[in-house]
């Protein structure tokens, strides 16, 4: 692997040269908050974030997508047929990235790209994106990316990862996609090899103060944790308003609604994410909704995340420990307090050892 | 603070040693910092992790609508208005609950703070002298006046202490009035905007709203059985982020809230973006104040004036 040198003030001339090349999508800051947004031309990502507000998951899975178009006309010979919209997927490049949020795609990816099933928007999303990862230097209070098969310096699914270092960065160049970015935006000077990297990654792996314990989960019983009631669903469900901020603001929950949106004789047919948070997430035609209780959304979440997932993928729980949903959850309900519940949960005693 | 939540245990013990209650609804201690979660007090030992700070924002009467138990709930003056409207409106029996009332200092805005700080808190501590906080993070301590980093709703409450309450946890605290604030200057702002201006400033308003519905559902007013935005026989709204579906939902949930609304503050709490959601809220509330002299949850022998008929109104569509 190819290690290069940028320089802080070449930094901006290596951008303006990508963006000829590339669509770049980069933190900037909106208000109070930063979020992932299309560069326009000249403009800047702001790498001095902590991290985005909401995940850099839209980037690759909009919130709202056409998938379809199609024309209820008898007289348009298109008339009734199913037509995926015209869509540019020139290649773009995401500048500053955070590892958790990178990870993040490997767990989509999973739902998204299988043997037997393909999403065409999904994967033409992503395979059009290069990413360039930020290092994180100063995790936050309430990250735990290092227990969540992640961590600061996590390499997975970049192409370049650039690790901020006085002066300059030091960019490594991780895929092909990765040294044909460096070679557009001319940064060719190769860095000295010596511990830079490996001692800035264990400094602030080392600041990670938040972890969960995992280690039970695959060999805890589904059947159960899913019983557990008063020892975890009861109490955790109380205070859940059943909003679906912890799921939009999650890098890896996929969920989507599939929507007609008809006007005069036209219309398109779209996906949108969805919650199972909300009571509408699972109710059938007939009106009967299986999971019609808060307390059964709220383990349906936890459950997804940190067994069924777990059982089913044996790669780990579905989360990469970015803490998004612990900080904005409106009435504190913390993913990292109910992974440690159920990782400890034994069932003899129903009960679980969790220090609050 | 320390005080308050004393009393509040100690109340909250009696009530369920007693068996006047099944349960107390209150605050627990949050994971992070000005995020304290409601919790349900069943034992003694429950309510050893009941507390009272400058953090208990959500309103505490969204959690028991519809309840069959007999309920303790502590309450500041809005979660006490919400209580009234609830009773009033039959989604809970005044006979079922014990108001444990607290004089209310008002909340910490989150969202405001978390802004003007250089870094991420971690800890919030409330002085003794009961007037400034001291807020820190990696590499920074600041101090406020505690005035100064008030929710909006809360700098402008009328209504601090409970309206309805079966125990105080404290004496009353001061309460301002008109000439202490001005109570509607952020609405006469935009009423006073030109129709292009108007336009522009809630385009802007909810640019960032990504219909989490937090602000929904951390309401007490939005118990709808089935939202309007949910349905689906007919379905009135689009689901996607279309900017006309999003202005339309929050349009309309404000006008559902009109006349019930007691500016309690608990949805811009909640939101996850920062968006003001009451400044529709906030101008439904001068509109019934000013034609209806109403004020939301301020008594429960009276329906309020939108959900109200009466052979004698002076307005003829409605005859």
């Amino acid at each position: 692997m190819k290690v290069i040198k940028i320089d802080k003030s070449e930094l901006d001339a290596g951008l303006e040269k990508l963006e000829k090349s590339f669509r770049l999508i980069g933190p900037v800051k909106e208000k109070n908050y930063y979020a992932f947004k299309e560069l326009k031309p000249g403009q800047k990502p702001d790498l001095g974030f902590s991290n985005s507000r909401l995940s850099a998951k839209s980037i690759v899975y909009p919130q709202s997508e056409v998938m379809f178009e199609y024309s209820l006309d008898r007289n348009d010979e298109k008339y009734a047929i199913l037509e995926e919209p015209a869509r540019s997927y020139q290649p773009r490049a995401i500048i500053g990235i955070r590892p958790c949020d990178a990870d993040a795609y490997e767990i989509v990816r999973r739902n998204f790209d299988t043997p037997e099933y393909k999403d065409s928007y999904w994967l033409k999303n992503y395979e059009a994106t290069t990413l360039v990862g930020l290092a994180c230097k100063n995790p936050g209070a309430t990250c735990f990316c290092t227990s969540a098969h992640s961590g600061p310096f996590s390499e997975k699914n970049l192409d370049v990862m650039l690790v901020e270092n006085n002066d300059h960065y030091l960019g490594r160049l991780l895929t092909e996609k990765g040294e044909k970015l460096a070679e557009t935006a001319g940064w060719t000077t190769t860095a000295a090899a010596d511990d830079t990297f490996e001692n800035l990654k264990q400094e602030a792996e080392s600041k990670i103060k938040s972890k969960v314990s995992t280690d039970n989960l695959a060999s805890q019983s589904l059947i159960a944790l899913h019983e557990a009631e008063s020892a975890i669903w009861e109490t955790e469900a109380v205070s859940c308003i059943n909003c679906g901020t912890c799921t939009h603001a999650c890098p890896t929950c996929w969920c989507f609604d599939v929507q007609d949106e008809t006007y005069g004789k036209s219309g398109v047919r779209m996906r949108n994410w969805d919650s199972c948070m909300y009571p509408l997430f699972t109710v059938h035609a007939s009106g009967h909704n299986p999971r019609g209780t808060k307390i059964g959304r709220v383990r349906q979440r936890f459950m997804h995340k940190l067994k069924y997932y777990v059982d089913k993928y044996e790669k780990g729980i579905q989360c990469t420990g970015c803490g998004r949903c612990v900080r904005l959850c409106p009435v504190n309900i913390d993913i990292r307090r109910i992974c440690n519940k159920m990782n400890s949960f034994d069932p003899e005693t129903s009960s679980c050892e969790v220090a609050s | 603070m320390t005080s308050y939540t004393d009393k509040i245990r100690e109340i909250s013990k009696r009530l369920l040693k007693e068996g006047k209650v099944d349960m107390v609804i209150g605050f627990t201690k949050g994971s992070v910092p000005m995020m304290n979660q409601p919790m349900f007090a069943k034992n003694q030992g429950d309510v050893d992790n009941l507390v009272w700070d400058s953090n208990c924002g959500i309103n505490l009467a969204n959690y028991v609508t519809g309840r069959t138990e007999k309920i303790g709930i502590v309450a500041k003056g809005c979660d006490s208005r919400n209580l009234a409207v609830h009773i009033v409106e039959n989604k809970i029996k005044r006979e079922q609950l014990y108001i444990i009332g607290v004089p209310c200092k008002g909340m910490i805005d989150r969202h405001k703070l978390a802004a003007i700080v250089p870094g991420e808190i971690e800890s919030i501590e409330e002085n003794e002298d009961g007037k400034t906080i001291t807020v820190s993070g990696n590499g920074f301590s600041q101090d406020f006046d505690r005035n100064s980093i008030l929710q909006e709703n809360c700098a402008l409450c009328m209504h601090r202490n409970p309206v309805i309450y079966d125990e105080l946890i404290a004496e009353e605290v001061p309460e301002q009035t008109r000439e202490d604030i001005d109570l509607y200057a952020a609405v006469s702002k935009i009423e006073n905007m030109a129709p292009e201006e108007k336009w522009a400033y809630f385009e802007e308003l909810f640019s960032d709203c990504i219909r989490c519905y937090a602000c929904r559902n951390a309401c007490p007013l939005c118990y709808c059985p089935t939202c309007f935005v949910d349905e689906s026989k007919p379905q009135w709204l689009g689901k996607s982020i279309d900017p006309a579906d999003i202005r339309m939902f929050h349009f309309l949930r404000a006008y559902h809230c009109a006349g019930r609304c007691t500016d309690c503050g608990a949805c811009v709490r909640s939101c996850p973006v920062g968006i003001n959601v009451r400044t529709l809220t906030k101008k439904l509330e001068k509109d019934c104040l000013e034609f209806f002299g109403w004020e939301a949850g301020m008594t429960t022998e009276e329906r309020p004036p939108l959900d109200t008929y009466r052979p004698d109104d002076p307005e003829q569509f409605i005859k």
